[in-house]
């Protein structure tokens, strides 16, 4: 593996990585309540980088396209609650079935390995007839098999076992973003591991070329469904970590828009790389709960903020404008429509600016409930049609320190 | 006969509707191999429209105009999501479709507030009739002929047409039909065009059944009508139709089961009526593991 | 090195993004009181400007504006943000402060409710109004205990969300008492024998009404026949064949104001030929506006009537009126919904909290917040041991399809 080999990377990584646990550990024992937001958001965002990365292994590495993940979330935040919840709250809990007919509970690591383990023997059982269909037909089977679940979770009758449609809470949870972060981090730790061996490399066999790989002696199905099994244990504990996170679960959530959007986060981080598919969550879980929340927010600006938001605006639009022009006007432009198109907007925008600017409002226009995940989608377009390898693209964090050794000449496939 | 009718006419009404939308599925799948999964969206698009159009405009403007539009938008997103990655990977055209997808539900919850619009009322197709003990609406017996209606001209376009023997063509075989001289945008852009008239039509039947047009209204219709489409083997137009008509009787007489049950002297009460959806999947991936290119569908030539 | 280059191009949108954020927040903290209601929450930026001013408390709106319970959720917050319009200040401790509403969208998702819930926290609020929906209300529930601020749930009728909870409140009534009344009203003045109760799948609010009206119904010696729809179904026709084919008496359907629309439509166009029941989220224009004109009889029970106070109402209408994003989020006409009167009461409890608490301070007010009474437009408000409003009357109402309006039924007790 190149990039085991590739020291001053690796160990520049692994510092980076202990500074993070580092920082968190510390900050979240010393920080002022107003960081609190960061922490839940680290929360979060580690969940999903688990969940992922579960993902990526998936449909990055082995090449099995399945959109069968917030089925699998469900089975590992479902059996998490199932057990834990303390045999006293269960009365309250299961109030339409009488306490249920569970009446113990196990312990948080034990009942979390459980949860990986519920969904892996699901996903075993799913696998024995699914796994042979190819590409679409496998996302829409296993997409098919999510919602299956969803349904017989919510089931009546099943009631004293899954509380029917109401809400799973009063489980233990973690109060620290450490502990979510440690939990995660051995999971991702151990996919790793998994990725570099002999396993991980006859995966990325199947994914490049199955006839060949089977002629290389590697048993397809059987290989298949390890990856399939792997990848839903870690998706069950990441369920049940996201169980933990919002107090209690509810299958109503598990819907197949939670897996399309754990699959944007593997496409933006990289289809293929397990660091980029971290970093992604980290990012999508910010923009989209933190950062871009004010574009929701009607807002009213008086003079000296009306003055600052044209100007910034102004700036980024004209630098915008400038690249793309740049782009359309090279000798050898490629595809002059689209940044065509791009510098119209830009243009346009710019237009409406210096209108906004000249009759005085203060309102600023679009900002109002919704925007936010408008823009958002916009964005997740602009990344996959433009930089449709992600941020990391197939390379690892340790690759982006190793020595330059030349710059490389292919132009990135648009 | 008179208990199961009106689950059976029922279940025939929003088959048709599935039947247009799963069309759309087909034809682009069988053309570019791609699961458009805007397109459920682009039918929900087509809802808002028309509350919106119909809200300022008389009816026998904002219709056309809307089907107009809804043409518009579909050739569009082909043109700005798809065609831009047609030689990228097939996992990344798909993530496309998924991103418009998402894209035109975050839209449409922004234009409309989250809000239900309710659908205007189309003259002629909005009334209650009468059939033996059932009460319905005009149009779910109008549903089942105009479909078969657009399904025989469509089945025309592509047997006697040139664009049709094109997109023929391309569907056999999409590199040769390129080599032979056929000018493959202009046939996708053709099926876009197509699907998405259909399932603007679909959308008026639909809605006028089912009043409420919300953000999210595309996205169950259009999954189930892609399921309808891989049922009746995916590629194959009286396929799509078939299944679709099967998924919409199937998910009735799932919601009807109990009372019918009931009233043969069989007391269930365990709500089987919750598995309406899930009879769906559980039908698709039963056919996907015994006949893995469904009921009409051709022998797979997967490309490697 | 592309991906070098992708990374820093990544970064440098982040920063502009953050500009625009920096930007946008800043001077929409500065803003003059009477917009505040408006003005950009965005945590810190905000907040350090403010202080410049007069005095200000926050006080956090966690309300869905979009998902399922979009609709309700909007309602809500414009009564809140209406009484902070009408009163946008309080006195706490001899000194004038102005109130800040931090609003946010929950999306009416647990897994999105959290960093909501924590974003107002963040925002150093006093005290927080909502939610609209029990589930969201739970799943941050915890997020306001560990930040130290009490809650006061609006309309969120599980009896879970107080439930063992010293922060959070509530000041309207439970669902068990609403089924009861329900299931008093159909059995007593409509004579029914025989129930069909739908809920939605997944959805706790349905399905706790369901089983409380079933209880209750079953009681009094009727029969109940329950059925559940998945998420996104439309189409309700099998459902309505299912209860006439049954012979019940009476269409039970607690669900969200979506649904609710296309089963009033399906039940005119079908002959439903039973009137048809539901809680406190029919209580809505969605509703009275699918009735309009159709042959369909609706009966909901519900917290506040139109018309039980005048000067509130009349109020209310000028507001929707003279601000059209209002008048949107109320469903683009001027109908004054329960949960708006419901918001408005809370607005006011929180404002007596404050008073009574002499303090900004979250962890003051909670200790106030027990010993808190009002009376609100919607009736009188007093919290027992557990922090539920002591509530023994809800308001039955039936849509009138001719005028698209509600007509008072009765008001209804239960001992």
């Amino acid at each position: 593996m190149k990039n085991l080999e590739n020291k001053r990377g690796t160990l520049i990584t692994a510092a980076i990585i202990v500074a993070v646990f580092l920082f968190v550990g510390i900050a979240e024992k010393i920080a002022p309540p107003s960081w609190n937001m960061l922490f839940m958001v680290l929360k979060k965002g580690s969940i999903y980088a688990l969940i992922a990365v579960s993902m990526n292994l998936l449909n990055g590495f082995t090449g099995l396209f399945s959109l069968g993940q917030a089925g699998f979330m469900l089975l590992g935040a479902y059996t998490y609650g199932i057990f834990t919840i303390p045999a006293a709250d269960r009365a309250s809990v299961y109030q339409y079935f009488d306490g249920g007919v569970v009446q113990f509970a196990l312990p948080v690591p034990v009942a979390l390995i459980l949860a990986g383990l519920v969904a892996a023997a699901f996903a075993f059982l799913i696998g024995l007839p699914v796994l042979r269909l190819k590409s679409d037909y496998l996302a829409i089977a296993t997409l098919g098999f999510a919602e299956i679940i969803r349904a017989v979770f919510q089931w009546n009758v099943l009631g004293p076992i899954t509380n029917g449609s109401n809400l799973l809470r009063k489980f233990p949870v973690f109060q620290s973003t450490i502990s979510y972060f440690v939990v995660v981090g051995i999971c991702v730790a151990v996919i790793l591991l998994l990725i570099n061996s002999s396993y991980g490399r006859a995966f990325k066999s199947i994914r490049e070329d199955e006839i060949a790989a089977e002629a290389m002696g590697i048993n397809l199905a059987r290989h298949k469904m390890l990856a399939f099994c792997i990848s839903s244990f870690f998706a069950g504990i990441g369920g049940a970590l996201l169980a933990m996170y919002q107090t209690s679960v509810q299958a109503s959530i598990f819907k197949s828009a939670m897996t399309y959007e754990i699959l944007l986060i593997v496409v933006i981080g990289g289809i293929g790389s397990i660091s980029g598919s971290v970093m992604a969550s980290f990012l999508y879980i910010a923009c989209s709960e933190w950062w871009l929340r004010f574009l929701d927010q009607e807002t009213i600006l008086t003079a000296a903020g009306r003055g600052r938001f044209i100007a910034v605006m102004a700036v980024i639009f004209v630098i915008l404008l400038a690249l793309m022009v740049f782009r359309l006007v090279r000798p050898k432009a490629k595809s002059r429509v689209r940044y065509g198109v791009g510098a119209g907007i830009c243009g346009a925008i710019l237009i409406w600016l210096i209108v906004f600017a000249a009759t005085g409002q203060t309102r600023v226009p679009l900002l109002r409930n919704g925007f936010r995940m408008v823009v958002f989608s916009v964005i997740i377009m602009i990344i996959v049609l433009f930089f449709s390898r992600g941020i990391m693209g197939t390379s690892e964090l340790p690759d982006l320190f190793r020595k330059r050794v030349k710059p490389e000449k292919e132009e990135v496939a648009s | 006969m008179s208990v199961v009718l009106p689950y059976l006419l029922s279940g025939i009404s929003v088959g048709g509707q599935y039947a247009l939308i799963a069309i759309g599925y087909t034809m682009v799948y069988g053309i570019l191999r791609l699961i458009n999964f805007a397109h459920g969206d682009v039918f929900m698009v087509a809802g808002v429209m028309m509350v919106y159009l119909s809200a300022s405009l008389p009816l026998y403007v904002s219709m056309p105009l809307m089907l107009i539009l809804t043409v518009i938008i579909g050739f569009a997103i082909e043109r700005a999501a798809y065609k831009p990655l047609r030689s990228a990977p097939r996992m990344s055209i798909m993530i496309s479709a998924i991103g418009v997808s998402y894209l035109l539900q975050n839209l449409a919850a922004y234009i409309t507030g989250g809000l239900a619009q309710q659908y205007p009322t189309v003259p002629g197709i909005s009334a209650s009739v009468n059939i033996g003990p059932a009460t319905t609406k005009v149009v779910t017996l109008v549903t089942p002929f105009l479909v078969i209606a657009l399904v025989f001209a469509l089945v025309m376009l592509i047997n006697h047409t040139k664009i049709g023997m094109a997109m023929r063509a391309v569907s056999k075989d999409y590199d040769t039909a390129q080599l032979m001289g056929i000018r493959i945008n202009a046939v996708i852009s053709a099926t876009f065009v197509i699907g998405s008239f259909l399932a603007a039509v679909g959308s008026v039947l639909y809605f006028t059944n089912y009043t409420a047009v919300t953000y999210t209204s595309g996205a169950m219709p259009g999954l189930k009508a892609f399921v309808a489409a891989v049922f009746g083997g995916i590629g194959s137009i009286p396929g799509a139709v078939i299944g679709a008509f099967i998924i919409g009787i199937s998910e009735n007489i799932v919601k009807g089961l109990e009372a019918m049950l009931g009233m043969a002297g069989i007391n269930l009460n365990i709500g089987l009526a919750t598995f309406s959806d899930a009879v769906t999947f559980a039908l698709l991936i039963i056919i996907l593991v015994v006949k893995p290119t469904g009921l009409f569908g051709e022998k797979a030539t997967e490309k490697v | 090195m592309k991906s070098y280059k992708r990374v820093l191009a990544l970064m440098l949108a982040m920063a502009m993004m953050v500009c625009v954020f920096a930007a946008c927040g800043s001077d929409a903290a500065s803003a003059p009181a009477a917009s505040s209601a408006e003005a950009a929450a965005s945590g810190d930026a905000a907040a350090a400007p403010a202080a410049a001013g007069d005095k200000v408390v926050k006080i956090g709106v966690y309300e869905p504006a979009s998902g399922d319970n979009g609709a309700g959720g909007k309602q809500e917050t414009l009564g809140m943000q209406y009484a902070n319009q009408e009163t946008p200040t309080v006195e706490i401790g001899g000194e004038t402060y102005s109130v800040q509403l931090e609003i946010v969208d929950n999306q009416s998702s647990t897994d999105k409710g959290p960093s909501a819930a924590q974003q107002l926290v963040s925002a150093g609020v006093s005290v927080v109004l909502g939610s609209y929906g029990s589930g969201v209300s739970i799943a941050a529930s915890d997020v306001f205990k560990n930040g130290g601020v009490p809650a006061i749930g609006v309309t969120c009728t599980n009896p879970q969300v107080t439930e063992g909870n010293d922060h959070y409140f509530r000041i309207c009534f439970l669902d068990p008492f609403q089924g009861t009344v329900l299931a008093n009203y159909a059995s007593a003045e409509l004579g029914a024998k025989k129930a069909y109760c739908l809920s939605k799948l997944g959805d706790d609010y349905s399905a706790g009404l369901c089983n409380y009206f079933k209880e209750a119904f079953t009681g009094l010696g009727g029969e109940v026949v329950e059925e559940s729809f998945p998420e996104g179904n439309s189409d309700f026709t099998s459902y309505i064949t299912n209860a006439k084919s049954q012979g019940c008496e009476v269409f039970f359907a607690p669900v969200s104001t979506e649904a609710a629309a296309n089963i009033i439509e399906q039940a005119s166009a079908q002959g439903l030929g039973m009137p048809m029941l539901a809680g406190d989220t029919w209580d809505s224009n969605v509703i009275t506006g699918a009735a309009q004109g159709k042959d369909v009889e609706i009966i909901v029970t519900t917290f506040y009537q139109e018309g039980g106070n005048a000067a509130f109402d009349e109020g209310f209408k000028a507001y929707l009126n003279s601000d059209s994003t209002a008048m949107t989020n109320n469903g683009g006409n001027d109908m004054v919904a329960a949960v708006s009167a419901m918001g408005y009461d809370a607005y006011y409890v929180a404002l007596e909290a404050l008073k009574a608490a002499g303090s900004t301070d979250a962890a003051a007010v909670q200790a106030a917040l027990p010993g808190v009474t009002y009376t609100g437009v919607s009736g009188a408000i007093a919290f027992n041991e557990t922090g539920d409003a002591i509530r023994d009357t809800a308001y039955v109402k039936k849509a009138n399809t001719e005028t698209g309006a509600w007509d008072f039924v009765a008001e209804q007790k239960v001992g």
